[in-house]
């Protein structure tokens, strides 16, 4: 039961786990804010690690509420063209583009 | 009008004792006043409010005679209305003016209600006191230094104070049924499936489900009605009931009635219901009011002719620690959309599109939203699937393996929906684990996928409304809705209604 294995393997988070994870998410965090985020994520955590203790080695897991194939439909177009709709929401955009800082020099 | 039940304004209405026009105009200044002292709703746009007013009354000079028509309603703020600014309480989307509607709010559009007001919430729905909202908490009406609950607080408080006569929620681990608790009123979450989930902005997209919340279990019977039914744009809305029913418009109201014909005998109408209360709903952690007026509520059941037996949910406990890793794994990836590209909330200032991305999403997104991204991103991150997610997802299986084990012996299973009365405002905002604890009792039914409900069943400290929960099978609402119907038929907690010093 390779998967069960893992379960011990429940530590405490540290601190360059934080930014690790931040990076990963796409959010910029202080480092007064990683701080507090390391003390609260590691009382979540401690909350969770009970799971761990848990033999499941049996058990298949959930993905979903209900056990259902997916739906299959046609393949056409279903949806109307909004694109000015749509764009009208961008922060910045221009000829019918959305702008973002240049990536490529 | 204030105070009346949708089938009450929907006769009313009919009836010509008063037109759609009037009633939201009326409606509409009841909401101006609370504004200041409730901070139910984020946004109220009476001119769109009167014309889908005026167009209610036009259909009915044209013969129309929905049963719904015409009567004002509140969406939470989670559901895109077009024309309306629609901010799922955050700042990342504080001026998006969604350019379509939610599959809900077409089906109550088409059902007549008149859309009034966009209700507070948790940010992205990610709270149970409504404190997490980038618009400020919501007041519980019952004492305006209390929680209304959440994540849908701002509905919850708008339907207790009776500024509308019902309001839709979304529930992902309790967020319609421990707010309906604590603010007084009742609310159903459907099984998973039952309600469109297109233009509801996604949170824990294998739980999210929307559901009514009203003043009575026959007025969400009426809005479960209008809000159920088959939606192609949602890739896991069911398409027929399992004895072969269409999931359309019109069948929920007859299941209703035809669970209400089967629960008919004048004295015990109850007589055929077997109720399950779970060991492990009545342990230390629940309050010992809560607890009196849950066991009052019990014998009443019993004297309308309810059979209880104790069963056994083992795997109770687990369900918050599995939770809070599939609801934030599931979280972290949903709301990775938020880039500041094409909609939503973008810094002032970045140096290249990595830093762009960054300060976009910890500008606009709240602490606790950003918390969630933090533990769902770990959890699903190299090494710590199998570890976490994996054994969440088992865990998840054991608690809905539970259910239906007790459901072999048992109709319904009942309990607390709250382990206490509303809590003082910032008095668990600073400790997460003691605010995610909150929910113990809604959870296990989003896992599992069950429909629920919570209805008024008594007060406790400081005159604070207690909540009971009627946990079901899955598509078993009608019957849930009809034995609530039955317990509210001889019981008045539910007509009992805050005051209302602004009016």
């Amino acid at each position: 039961m390779p998967t069960d294995a893992n379960a011990s393997t429940t530590k405490r988070l540290e601190r360059r786990d934080v930014t690790h994870v931040a990076r990963l998410a796409r959010l910029a965090l202080s480092d007064a804010e990683a701080d507090k985020a390391l003390d609260e994520l590691n009382a979540i955590f401690e909350m969770i690690a009970v799971m761990a203790a848990v033999d499941t080695s049996d058990v298949l897991p959930m993905s979903h509420a209900i056990e259902m194939s997916a739906r299959l439909r046609d393949d056409v177009v279903t949806e109307p063209d909004q694109r000015d709709a749509h764009m009208a929401l961008a922060p910045a955009t221009a000829a019918g583009l959305y702008l973002v800082p240049r990536i490529i020099e | 009008m204030h105070g009346l039940t949708l089938h009450e304004l929907g006769r009313a209405l009919a009836e010509r004792q008063i037109s759609s026009m009037e009633l939201t105009q009326r409606l509409l200044a009841d909401i101006g006043r609370a504004a200041e002292p409730l901070n139910a709703f984020i946004t109220v746009d009476p001119e769109r409010a009167l014309a889908a007013a005026r167009a209610a009354d036009q259909r009915r000079a044209m013969g129309d005679a929905a049963p719904l028509l015409g009567i004002p309603i509140a969406h939470k703020d989670i559901f895109c209305a077009r024309g309306w600014r629609t901010t799922c309480g955050s700042r990342m989307l504080e001026g998006f003016v969604s350019p379509y509607d939610a599959g809900v709010v077409e089906s109550c559009e088409r059902a007549g209600l008149v859309l009034i007001g966009k209700t507070n919430m948790d940010e992205f729905a990610m709270g149970s006191s409504n404190e997490t909202s980038f618009f400020g908490p919501v007041h519980n009406p019952w004492d305006p230094a209390r929680v209304p609950g959440g994540s849908s607080g701002g509905s919850a408080a708008a339907v207790a104070a009776r500024l509308v006569p019902a309001a839709t929620g979304t529930d992902t681990g309790g967020s319609i049924r421990q707010p309906a608790a604590l603010s007084g009123i009742t609310g159903l979450k459907p099984t998973y499936g039952l309600v469109s989930r297109f233009g509801m902005i996604a949170f824990a997209s294998s739980l999210d489900q929307a559901g009514p919340m009203a003043t009575s279990a026959e007025d969400c019977a009426l809005l479960l009605d209008a809000m159920a039914g088959f939606d192609p744009r949602d890739s896991t809305a069911i398409e027929y009931l399992p004895d072969g029913a269409a999931n359309a418009s019109g069948e929920q109201w007859r299941r209703y009635q035809r669970a209400l014909a089967e629960l008919a005998a004048v004295d015990r109408p109850l007589a055929d219901v077997r109720i399950g209360l779970p060991e492990q709903y009545f342990g230390p952690g629940l309050s010992d009011d809560v607890r009196a007026a849950v066991d009052a509520a019990i014998d009443q059941l019993g004297r309308l002719g309810a059979r209880t037996k104790s069963v056994s949910l083992p795997n109770s406990a687990l369900s918050v620690p599995a939770y809070y890793v599939l609801a934030p794994a599931e979280a972290s990836s949903n709301l990775s959309r938020f880039d500041g590209v094409r909609y939503g909330h973008r810094a002032a200032e970045y140096a290249d599109l990595m830093e762009m991305y960054c300060r976009s999403r910890a500008e606009g997104f709240g602490a606790e939203v950003r918390r969630r991204i933090l533990i769902g991103t770990y959890v699903l991150s190299h090494g710590y699937y199998d570890a976490y997610y994996v054994k969440a997802q088992k865990i998840r299986r054991l608690i809905a393996d539970d259910f239906a084990r007790a459901f072999r012996d048992v109709d319904v299973v009942l309990g607390p929906t709250a382990p206490s009365v509303a809590f003082p405002l910032a008095a668990k905002s600073a400790d997460p684990v003691q605010m995610y604890l909150n929910d113990i009792f809604t959870i296990p039914a989003n896992l599992a996928g069950l429909p629920a409900l919570s209805l008024p069943c008594g007060f406790g400290e400081g005159g604070l409304p207690v909540g009971l929960q009627c946990v079901g099978p899955v598509f078993s609402e009608a019957r849930l809705l009809a034995i609530a119907h039955r317990y509210q038929a001889c019981t008045d907690w539910h007509r009992r209604m805050p005051p209302r010093p602004w009016m």
